[in-house]
Order: structure tokens, then C-alpha cells, then sequence
């Protein structure tokens, strides 16, 4: 009787092995073909989630190549849950890093962005910060902090990561996009995941108030990457996404 | 500072008034459905103590829910996102990882 441990050890190496790769011993011979079985299935599973979860890098890599990328990362990063509706965290970084992938050069930014579609669709609910009560601050705005809704997430990129994620998420056909810098802002105020495309300037306002940086602050940041930012240009897409669930004004002194 | 301060504020007034309006969001248009669960969301809608999260082997079971495009819940064709059908696919994957330069 072997010892429980160094057994599960064998058949969890196992199963991250290679297709026609040894079964783990003490298999007879049916057994070993049940184990390749469970084997293909677990790589399904997890190739099949990274596939639910990617679905416009997939289809800007194309399906086969998707398919052999996935295999490569879940050799090397194995889920740490039994949920599966997380996995791949890691994959836009993987990507980004994946020498084959090296001439889209895109590539990793927008399975961000689709990282943080998931996410958010998967954070906790939260209720928006009402429009009158962000109206009623006034001139206390600027010295105001915010608490970001839990499912906000901004991503910025030197790539126009929106567009293209616009441009291939729905039907087929060439998708053209302008070459340009491109910040997302993505929430989920009620059931739907939105997605706004902002400049780069906009982009930084926005980061840095779900960053916890005051308004004034926020906008100074934005004045440093473009001295024409229109501070409405950042606020429009924070209140239409209800990225925003409460202010902070701090101790009134 | 000052002027900062003031375009900031300003701007929120303005954008809380516009608020309601269009602000060029693109919804995703993902609506919750019963029966159809891809493999990897199969969140639970069960209730909690049931054990079902995590342990879909196959791609379709009827006490989870999942998120498919809206309009398709009435009409959907089962078809994984890549476009295979992952349950009872035994078909061996492709292992080549393209040619490196």
C-alpha cells in the first residue's frame, strides 16, 4: 500500500502530462485507458475555460493557435481552485511574454482587457453612487475621494485595446482600428459588464480616482499626460458606469 | 491648484447632469440563462451548501447558469466558444505549438 500523498502526487503529475504519457502504476490495463480519458478531459476542461474566458484574443489568434497557447499555459500554471470561473488570471501575461505571440504585439493588452470583463462580471454587486449626490458636492468635489465599485477596472494600453476589442468581439470580416493609445474603463453597475473607451489622459484621471486619489489630484495627473484634458471626459464614463459607490470628503476641519 | 480644483468640480456638476444620458457605453448584453453552463462557469445557482461549483465534467447541467450573448437564451446552439463541442470531446488536442522563428 503506497502512502496516499506520494499517490496523489503521481496521479496529479500525471494527469498534467502529456497525451500517451505513462498512466500512473498500478493500473491495469482498462484503468490506464479510463486514465487517459480523465486526462483529455481535464485538458478540455481547462483549455475550454480559458477559451470561454479569452473569447476575442481567440479570434484574433485563431482557433488552433489559441488552442496550443492554452495547452502551454495550463502546463504551466495549473488551477489553484476548484472553481474554474477564475482560471487564467495569468494567461494575458503569459501571452504577452509567449514567443510565438511576440508579433501581435497587442495581444496580452487586450486578454487584459478581457480579464477585466471577467472579473468584473464575476465581482460583488454594489449600488452606484447616485448623479444628485455627486452634483451635490459642488466645490468639495475636487478635495473628494471615491470608493470604486468592487467590479471597476481601468486598463490602459499603448494600443487601442478598445477598438479592437469592440471591432472582434461580434461578426466576422476585417476589422479596421486607428493606431493609437487607448485606456478601458470596464463596470458593471447592474447585470451587464460596460465598457468604455477612453483617451489616455481620461484613463489616467480615471485610475488614479479608483486609486483613491482625490478629484483635483486625479486631475492633475491627467494634465501631466495632456495639458488639454477635459475633466468631463473622465466624470461622463465614471458616472455611466457607476464606477463610483461612495464619497469621501474626510474630517471637515 | 485653484483652477484645477474648479474644472474638476465643475465638470462633475456638468457630468452628473448629463448623467441618464448616453455616456458611450457598450453594453455586453450577457443575460443569465438556466440550463446552459459552459465548462469553467458553472456557477451555482443552486443555493449555497450545494456542491455543484467546480465539479462539471461535462459541459451542460441543468442546475447551473451561465451568461450567454442576449437573444440567443431562446434559440441556443450548443456550441462551446471556440466552436467544438467540449462534452464527450475525446479528440486528441492539438500539441504543436507553432514554429518558432
Amino acid at each position: 500500500m503506497r502512502e496516499p500523498a506520494a499517490w496523489q502526487a503521481e496521479v496529479a503529475a500525471a494527469l498534467r502530462a502529456e497525451d500517451g504519457a505513462a498512466a500512473p502504476a498500478g493500473l491495469d490495463a482498462e484503468d490506464r485507458a479510463r486514465f487517459r480519458v480523465y486526462r483529455n478531459n481535464v485538458a478540455v476542461g481547462l483549455t475550454g475555460a480559458l477559451a470561454a474566458a479569452y473569447p476575442v484574443t481567440r479570434r484574433l489568434v485563431g482557433e488552433a493557435f489559441f488552442t496550443a497557447t492554452a495547452k502551454a499555459f495550463v502546463a504551466a500554471h495549473p488551477p489553484r481552485s476548484r472553481s474554474l470561473a477564475l482560471y487564467g488570471a495569468a494567461f494575458p501575461s503569459f501571452l504577452a511574454a509567449f514567443p510565438p505571440a511576440r508579433g501581435v504585439a497587442y495581444l496580452g493588452d487586450v486578454a487584459r482587457l478581457e480579464r477585466a470583463v471577467l472579473e468584473a462580471l464575476h465581482a460583488a454587486d454594489a449600488a452606484p453612487l447616485a448623479p444628485d449626490v455627486l452634483a451635490g458636492l459642488g466645490e468639495r468635489a475636487a478635495a473628494a475621494g471615491f470608493t470604486p465599485h468592487p467590479a471597476a477596472r481601468l486598463v490602459a494600453s499603448p494600443h487601442p485595446i478598445g477598438s479592437l476589442w469592440e471591432g472582434h468581439r461580434g461578426g466576422e470580416g476585417p476589422v479596421r482600428v486607428e493606431a493609437r493609445p487607448e485606456a478601458v474603463l470596464v463596470t458593471r453597475p447592474g447585470e451587464r459588464v460596460l465598457v468604455h473607451t477612453l483617451s489616455p489622459a481620461a484613463g489616467r484621471f480615471v485610475a488614479s480616482l479608483l486609486d483613491g486619489a482625490t478629484a483635483a489630484t486625479a486631475a492633475e495627473a491627467a494634465f501631466a499626460v495632456d495639458p488639454d484634458f477635459d475633466p468631463l471626459t473622465g466624470w461622463r464614463p465614471l458616472l455611466a458606469g457607476g464606477a463610483l459607490v461612495a464619497v469621501n470628503l474626510g474630517d471637515p476641519q | 491648484m485653484k483652477t484645477t480644483a474648479v474644472l474638476v468640480s465643475s465638470a462633475l456638476a456638468a457630468a452628473a447632469g448629463l448623467a441618464g444620458t448616453s455616456g458611450g457605453a457598450h453594453a455586453q448584453d450577457m443575460v443569465k440563462c438556466y440550463g446552459v453552463a459552459l465548462a469553467g462557469e458553472n456557477d451555482c445557482a443552486a443555493g449555497p451548501g450545494t456542491t455543484c461549483a467546480g465539479t462539471s465534467t461535462v459541459d451542460y447541467q441543468g442546475n447551473a447558469w451561465t451568461l450567454v450573448p442576449a437573444g440567443t437564451c431562446e434559440d441556443t446552439v450548443i456550441e462551446t466558444a471556440d466552436g467544438r463541442e467540449v462534452q464527450g470531446s475525446l479528440e486528441p488536442l492539438e500539441r504543436d505549438l507553432p514554429e518558432q522563428s
